[in-house]
């Protein structure tokens, strides 16, 4: 029983669709948990009878049809539920990350006017309690896991088990309640409220409905060709839109299994007993593993480790081409290799990495590094990259199956049109667009244009290919003297890719050429150094080098062959640079907490090297200001080298994927 | 529900403990405290019988006792943590907390060795136990990592597991948190009140930080050179000249 694909028009809310599935499928299983070292699994039927029991449950306690109900916590089985049971009321649930401090969360409570609570343990209760009294709308905290709970007399704090208790009473009481709730949902209701992270501003509630995210699922289903077969393992926070999509719009849509973890330390291993086929991670996480794959390699032994370098050398040749069905392209003696570097080598890797049974698997949100993308690519995982926002339902943009471009983020969906803008800025039309910003009709009109199109604030346009390429915040793109773009984290980005540069900070912006300064890896580049026999006293020192600029200079010389093969950005080519003599500090200001570079202040502060930069000298001398950690200030004082880069022509060079 | 009575031991003309006496009441926290050398880890090896005293008696509960020995003790629920961390290095986690278990099987090595059905069942409930010990100390992450890669931290955590497992009336804590760090210390503190909380477990403890004895212990006994020279609670004990002056000290 296996019916791929998309459920019938009158299943068009998530409760409905809950119990289209349970009808259907309602003996296979829908949702996983790990518990006392037991994968416990709930089947449909079982699931919509739970859900059924917390919507009572809440229904007896006073929860009407539009209110708003908090969820705090890990990916839990149960705080899933209520999200489904407060849709079944016709209520907004609003997921919160769970790490944020009580402080935090009181601005979304009081914004939100939440009532009801359902959080995951005592951690979550106690934030609650905390900021209670100055919320004085909450009243009811729900609490899944009762350990440390028992002492905890405050009025409205509940456990589930008790809340699913009171649900069955009521439900036994009332026998057509719950049936003519969900019958009452509309298509156009609030579904959910997921709150943007907020780094300018207060954080704004984003507003989807049932109809926008069924169909934005709708779309990724039949683009990427999920069934009810796939697993997903949900690891990623509830309160972010991803999470929201992929384990729960597309879960309920496509009728397949979400997976919850153990616990957040045991992701790793949860994953592997799993093997998911579709799987979501940051650029970070895949970074993370490749590093131990490769930590752990170097400790094997050398035969084996030979064996390793052998085949990966042979899948970086021909893994990407044969994944993609374009066998025939490869010649036979790699294919031949290729196979049996799958038995020896690849196959066991992505087993330990349980990825042995992916199909699909994205990443998003960041720049993905191309050796790390490549790597996964030629081991045979079907690793693509989205593009989207919180607003438009966390993506518009994929890769499609067998078109993969790393330095794009692929094309548009089906349905979704895409334009840009006179200024670079990419706006969007799309069916999964957000209704509005939660009561903030202002922020709501600065970002939807009159004719219904988000304005991203990003920069990017399309390739040759159709692809869209995203370069950079469209605040931050300038243009140089000639008219070429000039995307300054777009190059940057490039720059650090290298192993041996830590930061950089590119200008251009109303100038003739590009330049940029270079921050080195102290660690790598440090031991480089100690491998070349090359003494240093220290950071400021071995950045001076020359021996280290020639290293950077083909490290830009590459960058400069990249861009050159790109028609748009091909004369922002990086033709001067320096290495800084100190590394960019977030005490010193030079850095946000989140160590993104701040261009402006850094151009204002090292304006005597800019200046150096854009003359004809060879070195500038400066003197900096910087802040120790015990708060007392000192100079550095150095003679910085600036070297010439030559720009390279238009060579079209693109590594494929 | 544990009492010591005139207790004395002497390693040859070592007075280790001299005439000691206090109690311990179900469900509270007891710390003892002293300066190094004051017999704190003598009088834990007394309570569970690794050293026999010259002179006194030992009541638990309702029966009295010359001198205890471990296994008798084991058997009427104490279980113990050492100073320095007494885990199976090369077992892992899971198989550690077992060995907790191993008062509580009742089958014979042989049903053990063919795992058939009594033993499986008995099997799979002890493991229930543990599990539910491992998801208590949120080490779920490392149950299958061998106890030597573990941090310091962890495996003292693990040790606490390992004592738990047996399900004791009664927990002999030595120093519990020495060599941690102050993230470490306070879990360790969530973790020592949770037991006594959830399982309803008697404690006693030493300690060296003051910080933490005085801010989860019910009572305090204060020995010094062998000799109890304070008793009661954690303010009484805090105010007391003889204690101050030979432990706490006075803020310069």
């Amino acid at each position: 029983m296996t019916p791929a694909g998309i459920p019938p028009a009158a299943a068009d809310t998530f409760p409905r669709l809950l119990l289209h599935h349970a009808q259907v499928r309602g003996g296979r299983t829908a949702i996983r948990e790990k518990d006392l070292g037991i994968w416990l699994s709930w089947s449909w039927q079982q699931v919509a009878d739970e859900v059924r029991a917390t919507a009572c449950g809440l229904a007896a306690l006073g929860f009407k049809r539009g209110m708003t109900l908090a969820i705090i916590g890990d990916n839990r089985p149960r705080l899933y539920w209520s999200m489904m049971a407060a849709q079944a009321l016709g209520g907004i649930p609003v997921p919160l990350y769970q790490d944020a401090v009580a402080g935090e969360m009181k601005f979304v409570l009081e914004n939100a006017g939440i009532v009801f609570a359902v959080v995951e343990d005592q951690e979550q209760a106690d934030k609650l309690l905390e900021v209670r009294s100055h919320c004085p709308l909450l009243q009811h905290i729900v609490f899944d896991n009762g350990r440390g709970m028992r002492n905890y007399t405050a009025a409205g704090v509940l456990a589930f088990d008790q809340l699913m208790a009171r649900g069955r009473e009521f439900d036994a009481a009332h026998p057509g309640f719950f049936a003519a709730e969900v019958a009452a949902g509309k298509v156009g209701d609030t579904s959910v409220m997921l709150y943007t992270s907020g780094t300018t501003g207060s954080p704004k509630g984003v507003c989807h409905t049932h109809g926008s995210l069924i169909a934005a699922a709708s779309g990724d289903i039949a683009f990427d060709g999920f069934t009810a077969d796939d697993e997903i393992l949900s690891y990623l926070p509830m309160a972010w839109v991803g999470d929201h999509v992929f384990s729960y719009t597309q879960a309920l849509v496509a009728g397949f299994c979400v997976n919850c973890p153990e616990s957040s330390e045991t992701v790793m291993t949860d994953l592997r007993e799993i093997g998911p086929t579709y799987y979501f991670a940051p650029p970070r996480v895949f970074e993370n593993l490749l590093t131990q794959v490769m930590i752990r390699m170097e400790d094997a032994a050398p035969f084996k480790r030979r064996v390793f370098h052998h085949f990966m050398a042979v899948a970086k040749r021909c893994g990407g081409a044969i994944m993609d069905g374009r066998a025939g392209s490869v010649a036979f003696g790699d294919r031949v290799q290729y196979a049996l570097g799958n038995l020896l080598v690849y196959g066991p890797l992505l087993n330990v990495l349980g990825m042995s049974r992916i199909r699909v698997a994205y990443t998003g949100g960041a720049a993905i590094g191309p050796d790390l993308f490549e790597f996964y690519r030629s081991l045979g995982i079907n690793l693509k990259q989205l593009y989207g926002q919180t607003e438009t339902a966390a993506y518009v943009c994929k890769h499609p199956n067998g078109q993969v471009k790393l330095d794009t983020v692929g094309k548009p969906l089906p349905g979704v049109q895409i334009r840009i803008a006179a200024n670079g800025e990419v706006q969007v039309l799309t069916p999964s667009m957000m209704k509005e910003y939660y009561q903030r009709p202002d922020a709501t009109a600065e970002s939807i244009s009159p004719d219904g199109w988000f304005l991203t604030g990003d920069a990017g346009y399309f390739d040759a290919d159709g692809h869209i390429k995203i370069i950079d915040r469209a605040k931050d793109v300038g243009r140089l003297t000639d008219g070429t773009l000039f995307a300054p984290a777009y190059i940057e980005n490039k720059l650090k890719f290298f192993p041996q540069i830590k930061e950089a900070v590119a200008f251009g912006h109303d100038r003739d050429t590009c330049t940029a300064f270079i921050n080195i890896d102290l660690d790598s580049v440090g031991n480089w150094a100690e491998r070349r026999g090359i003494a240093y006293a220290g950071y400021t020192d071995l950045a001076q080098k020359e021996a280290v600029y020639e290293v950077i200079r083909d490290c830009v010389e590459q960058v400069n062959r990249d861009l050159a093969a790109d028609p748009k950005l091909g004369n922002s080519q990086v033709r001067r640079f320096l290495i800084l003599h100190k590394e960019l500090d977030a005490d010193d200001g030079e850095l946000t907490r989140t160590r993104k570079v701040r261009r402006g202040f850094i151009a204002e502060r090292y304006a005597q090297l800019v200046d150096a930069l854009y003359s004809i000298a060879s070195h500038c001398e400066i003197e900096a200001q910087v802040k120790f950690e015990d708060g007392r200030t000192g100079t550095i004082r150095a003679d910085v080298r600036i070297c010439d880069v030559a720009a390279r022509t238009g060579v079209p060079m693109g590594r494929a994927a | 529900m544990l009492s010591v009575d005139n207790i004395s031991l002497a390693f040859g003309g070592v007075k280790a403990l001299t005439d000691i006496s206090f109690d311990v009441r179900e469900h509270e926290i007891r710390a003892i405290i002293g300066p190094n050398g004051a017999g704190k880890s003598s009088m834990l090896n007394c309570i569970n019988g690794v050293y026999s005293p010259q002179r006194g008696t030992i009541r638990i509960g309702t029966e009295t006792f010359r001198q205890m020995d471990p296994n008798k003790a084991a058997r009427m629920g104490i279980a113990r943590t050492f100073q320095n961390i007494a885990l199976f290095k090369g077992m892992s986690v899971l198989d550690n907390l077992m060995t907790g278990r191993n008062l509580k099987m009742n089958c014979g090595l042989l049903a053990q060795a063919l795992y058939l059905g009594p033993n499986r069942r008995e099997e799979i409930e002890h493991r229930e136990k543990v599990e539910h010990i491992i998801d208590f100390l949120q080490i779920e992450s490392v149950r299958k990592t061998p106890v030597a890669r573990l941090p310091y931290g962890i495996q003292k955590r693990v040790e606490l597991g390992r004592a738990l497992a047996a399900e004791p009336r009664l927990l002999l804590l030595d120093e519990p948190m020495a060599g941690m760090n102050i993230e470490e210390k306070q879990d360790m503190c969530r973790f020592i009140l949770d037991v006594n909380d959830e399982f309803g477990t008697t404690i006693v403890l030493i300690e060296h930080d003051m910080g933490v004895v005085m801010d989860i212990s019910d009572r305090v006994v204060v020995l010094d050179y062998g000799k109890k020279i304070g008793d009661g609670t954690p303010d009484d004990v805090r105010n007391n000249q003889a204690v101050i002056d030979a432990y706490l000290g006075v803020a310069h």
